[in-house]
């Protein structure tokens, strides 16, 4: 089932992949890497999830708008997660690649709607950084979409400063009741991540490890 | 890709751009739009001593962004591209501009998109501002050109002259050099700039910035607010902004500016890391600095600046000026360019 949620000028896909195995158990939300789709998903890395298994589109990308012009940034797709959380409710996020750095921005921006956060190896995981050459990609706008040539483009060069993404780590652990709201799974760490690594410290962990983990998690208490 | 200039016409008033509406290239933009109804006491701000309208409007197509475009100047004179600020639009530079174009340049400006007579975007972006200014430059000439830009116009244009340095030939800055703070631990300004208010205010906004719209009022109450932002600017300069860069319907006077553009920007600070990298600036620079801090200002000065600057750049700071130097001093604002860019 695709439902379509607006997001300014957006209308962003929001898949339903798999309904609820148990009742009361909540919802876990599938983010995927730079040019993919909810389709990126592989359906055993998710069946044993309890509660409701979602798979977004982000902007340009799968069924949601292809936008004219670009514009992206990461912290836009940060806000179609905060959409598709505000209608299915606080749920686990689960990101390939770019989508492994929306659920690290998103965590640390609602910790009370995140249900922890996953990170897993995928396209666009780098981005760029303060050290870059400035760089203003060209778009072959002849591609076919989607995914949007200037989704590819410009987000493959996003900027990621590292202590950047350390304050959103930061405002994650501080903020979450729960004591490991974001666990970093992948092999690719590039500067962003380590700088996250550092923050929150441990070692990888495997993914269904996590998946465990968080399935369990109950929501953050209202306060009284 | 190329397009060709729009033929000599009385500015005007341009029709209001359909958000998201992609125009198609090189359109032309209605050179007889009827006169705005408004309250006669109003009319005197319609003119301002000194500010000319620019000779010649046309619209471009940026890669489905329709921009508006303005000319000030002889259409075969050298061209100098002309980038405003923040919240700003072309027509703000209504003094500024003639008098570089009566200099002998061609002087072309445009609205950034949501600003202005340019289309409303679905996105907002560093590098789509970027790719809009140089669809612009591409649209005037394929040869590398100087520049002139204000505030964010400034760092937009350093960023985009770090990237593309064949493209320019020189540059002034026009209180628009940002500033990497030397504090050790850079996370500070990011705790200052991404607090979790601002985070979250910001996400809150994206859920209504679709249906977001600006209040009515009449036009010497939004030129009072705009005040807030511009303390140093005469309430009659800004009564004429207003009928620029405002339009008026039934209820009243409203900024064309896209509602869903929230001031202050939102994510990595990348205007700061243009610091380190000025020492290499690859063309001639001429940058000048407010003294005087203001709320759209950016918080530094030419002292911090100073050392950062190549050799061959001149900095000077603008004794008791604002941010809006080109509009306080537009007289002296415009030699030293007119100067510069005849070096």
């Amino acid at each position: 089932m695709t439902e379509f949620l607006p997001h300014g000028r957006i209308r962003l896909a929001l898949h339903r992949l798999q309904p609820a195995r148990a009742p009361g158990a909540h919802p876990l939300l599938l983010l995927h890497a730079l040019g993919e789709s909810h389709a990126a998903h592989p359906a055993f890395s998710y069946a044993q999830w309890p509660g409701a298994v979602h798979a977004l589109d982000f902007t340009g990308h799968g069924d949601s708008t292809i936008p004219a012009g670009g514009g992206y940034s990461c912290e836009v797709l940060m806000g179609d997660v905060d959409i598709a959380l505000a209608h299915i409710g606080p749920a686990t996020v689960c990101g390939r690649g770019l989508g492994a750095y929306i659920a690290l921005l998103i965590a640390g921006g609602r910790p009370d709607r995140v249900l922890g956060a996953i990170l897993l190896d995928g396209p666009g995981m780098a981005g760029s950084c303060a050290a870059s050459t400035p760089y203003i990609p060209l778009v072959d706008t002849t591609q076919p979409a989607p995914p949007d040539p200037f989704a590819i483009a410009e987000l493959a060069t996003d900027a990621r400063p590292p202590e950047y993404a350390a304050h959103f780590a930061r405002l994650a652990s501080q903020r979450s009741h729960l004591p490991r709201p974001i666990t970093v799974c992948t092999r690719e760490q590039p500067p962003w991540l380590q700088a996250v690594v550092d923050v929150l410290g441990g070692a990888p962990v495997d993914p269904a490890n996590a998946w465990r983990m968080y399935a369990s998690a109950l929501p953050q208490p209202v306060p009284a | 890709m190329q397009f060709p200039a729009s033929p000599a016409s009385p500015a005007s008033p341009a029709s209001p751009a359909s958000p998201a509406s992609p125009a198609s290239p090189a359109a032309t933009v209605s050179t007889v739009a009827p006169p705005p109804v408004h309250a006669p006491a109003d009319a005197r701000f319609f003119h301002y001593a000194g500010a000319r309208a620019p000779e010649r409007q046309r619209r471009i197509d940026a890669n489905g962004v329709g921009l508006a475009v303005y000319e000030w100047g002889a259409a075969d004179a050298p061209p100098v591209l002309l980038v405003h600020g923040a919240l700003d639009f072309a027509r703000t530079f209504d003094v500024f501009a003639p008098l570089i174009a009566d200099a002998g340049f061609r002087v072309v400006s445009y609205d950034q998109r949501g600003h202005g007579d340019s289309a409303h975007a679905a996105l907002y972006g560093w590098v789509a501002d970027e790719r809009d200014l140089l669809a612009v430059a591409d649209a005037v000439t394929r040869a590398p050109i100087p520049a002139i830009g204000h505030s964010k116009g400034g760092s937009l244009l350093i960023h985009a002259i770090e990237a593309l340095p064949h493209r320019f030939t020189r540059f002034a800055c026009i209180d628009g050099m940002p500033f990497r703070s030397p504090h050790p631990d850079t996370a500070m300004h990011e705790k200052r700039y991404m607090s979790p208010e601002i985070i979250s205010n910001w996400l809150n906004h994206r859920h209504t910035a679709a249906s977001a719209q600006r209040k009515p009022s009449p036009l010497q109450d939004i030129a009072r607010r705009r005040a807030r932002l511009n303390p140093r600017l005469s309430h009659d300069w800004l009564c004429y902004l207003v009928t620029q860069g405002a339009q008026h319907d039934a209820d009243g006077w409203r900024w064309k500016l896209d509602p869903a553009i929230r001031p202050g920007g939102f994510g990595p600070m990348r205007s700061r890391w243009m610091t380190d990298r000025l020492p290499g600036f690859p063309v001639p620079l001429l940058a000048l600095f407010s003294t005087i801090a203001e709320p759209m200002g950016w918080d530094c000065t030419y002292e911090d600046l100073v050392p950062y600057l190549p050799p061959s750049a001149r900095g000077l700071a603008m004794a008791d000026t604002g941010h809006f130097i080109h509009i306080e001093r537009p007289r002296e604002t415009a030699d030293l360019v007119i100067d510069f860019l005849r070096t």
